[in-house]
């Protein structure tokens, strides 16, 4: 039987790579989403019929040039207007982008460099509160008594100095990266996931508590306002000539900004999808790869291991300092609670069902689990309260479902999920939905006719352009 | 032989007597020595000034008069996070394994026990209780926590950790956390299914509350009285009953010392005909049910529990652990002790020194600064010898 | 012997680990562009003494000068970035690794590429990167694999590992090569071919061998000088004939029971 499926699988697979039919079957299906979305906007289904179309192309046999179109079309054209239609699926859209970052920062440490941190959202709160403190009034209310601004206090700097903002952001959260992972020269695997539980856990407290004998970060009920990058009339108006006929009704101001914040995650994880990417594929990957391996076998090929182990907790944290100045200005207030324990397991949940090491399988494994949340929980919470509301019961044990306790929301029930995903991927997939593989290198099938000359020059070494010529 | 025998046994149920009177003690002593002398320094500072005018008490004379009672909730506290502690430390002892899920195991034991209490309260029978009973329905609630708490362990290794036995280090321990996630959900699951509420409360019952007098400090006003909760001696008593239970099995008994023999080398004892996965899972019963009891006495002394009440008091005491040298049944002890007496000297007195800059609320974040700087400098902990460097 | 041609001198190394004294004052030359052996008994502290050269367990006391520096005190990476290089005893691979990128690790420290460039993908760094993989496949071939770039390191067959193992040594470019029971678990016909390998990399490349062996064929056959070690002291050096005539090296080994080794 199961072989059956993967025989018919594999029969669909090599049909669909077939002369021009990937083409063709990656833009009828992403016609085919793009209209179902766009006609029925709240439908799931469709949603995932696009989701599926948007990410067809990446699994057939389609020229480069031809991908990255299509991935532009998808990312810049279709989505903002399917999501001024439906803001709610430019926020799941949105929250991808950013946990894929976040997921592809922690893939760094976790993945690459084999270093387990439990307190990655310490520097997602980095960012955030960098930003929510200068992007606020919250400079002058240092010594007033934590609770809403009064009004009539003004910003402290100008809302523009935001996109700086998101610079400085990743530089903090590098520093501060650096700092929490100086552990890693001392302790070993388990030690360290603990101490990074610890240290996320302190920042949160540090957070919750800063309130005093200095308000820097307003307590428990977080900052907020936080300024957004100004979005003028005309700017506005400007683009909503162009929106308000591809979406069929003006656009607001708060979808505008929604986009823009969209727009500005996209760019981010395109960034750190190219860093990530050329990192791994060079002296540094390769160097965090025989680490994660054999650390005492990679430090007696030159490698100096704590130099790296540091560095990737440097370059991890930066993305997640990018993205925590992004959410403080998309939501206008951030409080310690964003930054949970539960929230840096979730992170990590994204990265191991995605696959460990794996740059598309994180960025799979985050928009599994945000979808899960942010739609399949949500509605199946939905679906149960509608039933609560109505006189439905199931029939043979007479359980009228108005009585069902409205504690038991699905959508409260993250960490049973979470928890479930990451045991069971222990035990049965360890590797993750889409796991690493090595690049395979275009390796040349024999060396030139002459014997094959060995490059040793240079550098001073010992085997200065010797021949070698009992080769066989 | 025979007294030879026995005259082991006495030894091994007076030694950690003697060592709890020993940290106890010692703990008790050097911290109240460094108040003291804090205190003293902190005349005329801004914050004597502060209690002289709110309290009209001097620093000295405050810090004096709450020093009993700071140190008999340390003891109590101290208690509690050593016999949470006993389960980090025996699991890993025995494979180097750090369990995640230890601290819902404490909780669902709380939870078990409380459930038990609130049935019984429910038939009535706790309400009329008298005389000695109520310490009968205590005991009762005890051994409930403790079957659940031993069973849930057994069968979470069996399930979640024994299929990984053989993996690289971490995937157990993300196992671990997973595991631990999903608890914290299916006890909020179960309890709320019932009631729509996912937290509860002990009932009362007994003479639990009531305080017995110790004895009375002469001020200068009127004296300050030095009492102890009932259920403070309770608790103290039933988690001494329990360590000196535990170190007993562990070091007198035949199943003890196959279990030492598994934690000294699986292998070699697998060769020698002990039955490693049936010691690895009496490990986790043990230190399951010494978790679960440990649950029920934190909900006798702070009477509400929520499905994640295990999260803190478990990074405490595994701090507690590492602080004690973990895979130490002496150091979790002393680790407990040593972390419980110094939450409570923090949480009494770091608000009044600090001007109330920073409050009790810190004692959270001086744990795990604890655990951090343990961690770095000294991860063999104060009683263990080097960690070994298995990778 | 003139003190110059030593590239390594090692002076009264002493390693201990607790109240053991795996090196006791070992004192060992070997000069340049020559292939000398050392063997003993199991425990003899020969890995250690390796260790203590490449940096992995500095030892407590004495001197090792390589190539006019010193290196007792200096951390691996900058052992190795002064041409030394090593194998270990029980193969260390980076199981997870294809073959060449294996190789490619061992080039680490001669690579001069930044994050920086490797981010932006300048120019320099694609050309380095080239150069550094065909000379990985080079190396490969040189040690006699083919076709195997891409195959993941700990898929290949044992002897296979060895020969990878010696190709990412000879990727950090040493001019002294440390190899740890190189021929381990080879048959005769993989000995053999391993020997002419180790000749080569002496007489082509130009590459001061030292080698820990066990096989007593091939530490006869190709070294020039041999020093025996037991119990953390060296017991005697000289040439192979002179080893094997030796009345205290066969007491060692004959002491110990392993008479067989030296009839191998």
């Amino acid at each position: 039987m199961k072989i059956q499926i993967r025989d018919a699988l594999r029969k669909a697979a090599v049909f669909a790579n077939r002369g021009k039919i990937p083409y063709i079957l990656s833009l009828a299906l992403l016609a085919l989403g793009f209209i179902l979305v766009y006609l029925s906007p709240r439908s799931i289904p469709a949603f995932l019929v696009f989701a599926a179309a948007a990410a067809l192309p990446y699994f057939l046999e389609i020229r480069k040039p031809v991908k990255l179109a299509l991935a532009v079309l998808v990312a810049v054209v279709l989505v903002p207007i399917l999501g001024a239609r439906n803001i709610f699926y430019l926020e799941v859209i949105f929250q991808i982008a950013v946990f894929s970052a976040l997921a592809l920062g922690l893939n760094i440490v976790v993945g690459f460099s084999g270093l387990l941190n439990f307190g990655y959202m310490a520097f997602y709160a980095v960012g955030a509160y960098l930003w929510a403190f200068f992007g606020s009034s919250q400079p002058f209310l240092l010594k007033a008594i934590p609770g809403t601004v009064p009004p009539g206090t003004p910003f402290f700097m100008a809302a523009d100095w935001f996109y700086l903002f998101i610079f400085l952001g990743i530089i903090l959260a590098a520093v501060v990266g650096l700092v929490l992972g100086l552990p890693v020269l001392r302790v070993r695997g388990d030690y360290l996931a603990i101490i990074t539980l610890g240290f996320g856990e302190i920042v949160r407290q540090l957070a919750n508590n800063l309130d005093k004998p200095i308000n820097l970060t307003n307590g428990p009920q977080g900052i907020s306002p936080i300024q957004r990058p100004t979005l003028g009339p005309e700017t506005v108006k400007f683009f909503n000539n162009i929106f308000e006929p591809l979406v069929g009704r003006p656009v607001t101001v708060n979808q505008f900004y929604n986009i823009l914040f969209y727009l500005i995650a996209l760019v981010v994880v395109v960034a750190a999808v190219v860093i990530t990417y050329r990192l791994d594929d060079s002296k540094v990957g390769r160097a965090w790869t025989a680490i994660r391996e054999d650390e005492l076998a990679a430090s007696a090929m030159g490698i100096p291991a704590n130099k790296l182990k540091l560095g990737a907790f440097a370059v991890g944290a930066s993305f997640a300092g990018a993205m925590g100045v992004l959410f403080a200005a998309s939501r206008t207030f951030v409080s310690p609670e964003s930054f949970s324990f539960l929230q840096s397991v979730s992170v990590l949940t994204m990265v191991i069902l995605g696959g460990i090491g794996s740059i598309q399988g994180v960025i799979i494994g985050a928009s599994v689990v945000i979808i899960l949340n942010l739609q399949v929980l949500q509605s199946f919470s939905l679906f149960l309260s509608r039933l609560r509301q109505s006189d439905a019961y199931i029939p043979i044990i007479n359980f009228y479902w108005r009585d069902l306790s409205n504690q038991l929301d699905p959508s409260k029930y993250q960490r049973l999920v979470f928890g479930i995903i990451l045991i069971l991927m222990m035990i049965y997939r360890p590797a993750g939905i889409l796991p690493a593989a090595r690049r395979k290198r275009e390796l040349k099938a024999h060396v030139s006719e002459d014997g094959g000359t060995l490059a040793m020059n240079g550098n001073g070494g010992a085997a200065s352009g010797t021949k070698e010529d009992d080769h066989a | 032989m025979r007294r030879l025998i026995k005259a082991d046994a006495l030894r091994e149920i007076l030694l950690p007597l003697g060592r709890m009177a020993i940290f106890v003690l010692g703990a008790g002593a050097l911290l109240s020595v460094v108040m003291v002398v804090l205190s003293l320094l902190f005349r005329g500072s801004g914050a004597d000034k502060l209690l002289q005018t709110t309290q009209g008490v001097n620093i000295f004379t405050y810090t004096m008069a709450n020093l009993p009672q700071v140190l008999i909730d340390g003891v109590t506290l101290g208690f509690v996070y050593a016999a949470i502690a006993l389960g980090y430390t025996m699991v890993y002892g025995v494979l180097e394994f750090i369990n995640f899920a230890h601290s819902e195991i404490f909780a669902l034991g709380a939870f078990a026990g409380v459930e038990f209490l609130i049935i019984l309260d429910q038939t009535g029978v706790l309400k009329t209780a008298g005389g000695m009973s109520p310490y009968l329905y205590l005991v009762l609630a005890l051994i409930v926590s403790m079957a659940a708490s031993g069973g849930t362990a057994v069968f979470i290794e069996r399930v979640a950790y024994r299929p990984l036995r053989n993996a690289p280090r971490l995937v157990p321990l993300i196992s671990a956390i997973g595991v631990s996630f999903a608890l914290q959900d299916i006890i909020r699951l179960t309890e709320s299914l019932t009631t729509g509420q996912f937290y509860r409360v002990i009932p009362t019952f007994g003479n639990f509350d009531d305080r017995i007098p110790l004895f009375s400090i002469p001020t200068g006003g009127a004296p300050i009285r030095v009492d102890i909760q009932v259920k403070s001696l309770v608790v103290i008593a039933a988690a001494m009953f329990m360590l000196v239970g535990l170190n007993y099995i562990v070091n007198a008994t035949r199943i003890g010392k196959a279990i030492r023999s598994v934690a000294q080398d699986r292998n070699t004892a697998a060769i020698m005909g002990i039955g490693v996965n049936g010691i690895i899972s009496f490990t986790f019963l043990l230190g399951g049910s010494l978790g679960g009891a440990a649950g029920v006495l934190y909900a006798l002394k702070f009477t509400r529990i929520d499905p994640f009440v295990g999260f803190m008091p478990g990074m405490k005491a595994f701090t507690a652990a590492v602080l004690g040298g973990i895979g130490n049944l002496t150091g979790a002890l002393l680790g407990g002790i040593v972390l419980g007496m110094l939450e409570s000297f923090a949480g009494a007195y770091l608000g009044t020194f600090t001007m109330g800059n920073f409050g009790s609320e810190y004692k959270d974040i001086l744990a795990f600064l604890i655990l951090i700087i343990v961690i770095i400098f000294r991860p063999s902990g104060l009683l263990g010898e080097q960690v070994s460097q298995k990778a | 012997m003139p003190d110059s041609a030593n590239i390594l001198v090692a002076e009264n190394v002493v390693k201990r680990f607790g109240g053991l004294v795996a090196v006791n004052k070992m004192n060992f030359n070997i000069e340049k562009g020559r292939l000398y052996s050392i063997i003993g008994p199991n425990g003899a502290g020969k890995t250690t003494f390796f260790n203590a050269i490449s940096g992995l367990y500095p030892p407590e006391e004495g001197a090792i000068t390589f190539d006019g520096h010193r290196i007792e005190r200096l951390v691996p990476e900058k052992i190795t970035a002064l041409h030394i290089a090593r194998t270990f005893q029980n193969i260390r691979l980076f199981g997870g690794m294809t073959v060449v990128e294996n190789i490619m690790v061992g080039a680490f420290t001669r690579l001069k590429q930044n994050p920086v460039q490797a981010v932006l993908r300048t120019k320099a760094f694609k050309e380095e990167e080239k150069r550094v993989e065909a000379r990985a496949e080079e190396l490969m071939e040189y040690v006699g694999l083919r076709g195997v770039g891409n195959e993941l390191a700990a898929s290949l067959p044992y002897g296979a590992q060895r020969r990878v193992e010696i190709a990412r040594a000879l990727a950090s470019e040493p001019k002294l090569l440390l190899l740890d029971e190189p021929a381990a678990g080879m048959n005769p016909a993989e000995s053999e071919d391993a020997m002419k390998l180790f000749r080569r990399l002496r007489d082509d490349l130009g590459i001061t061998i030292l080698l820990i062996e066990h096989d007593m064929k091939v530490v006869m056959n190709i070294s020039e000088r041999i020093s025996v070690m037991d119990y953390g002291e060296k017991i005697a050096e000289g040439t192979p004939k002179e080893i094997a005539s030796n009345p205290r090296v066969i007491e060692a080994y004959l002491g110990r029971g392993a008479a067989s080794a030296m009839n191998d």
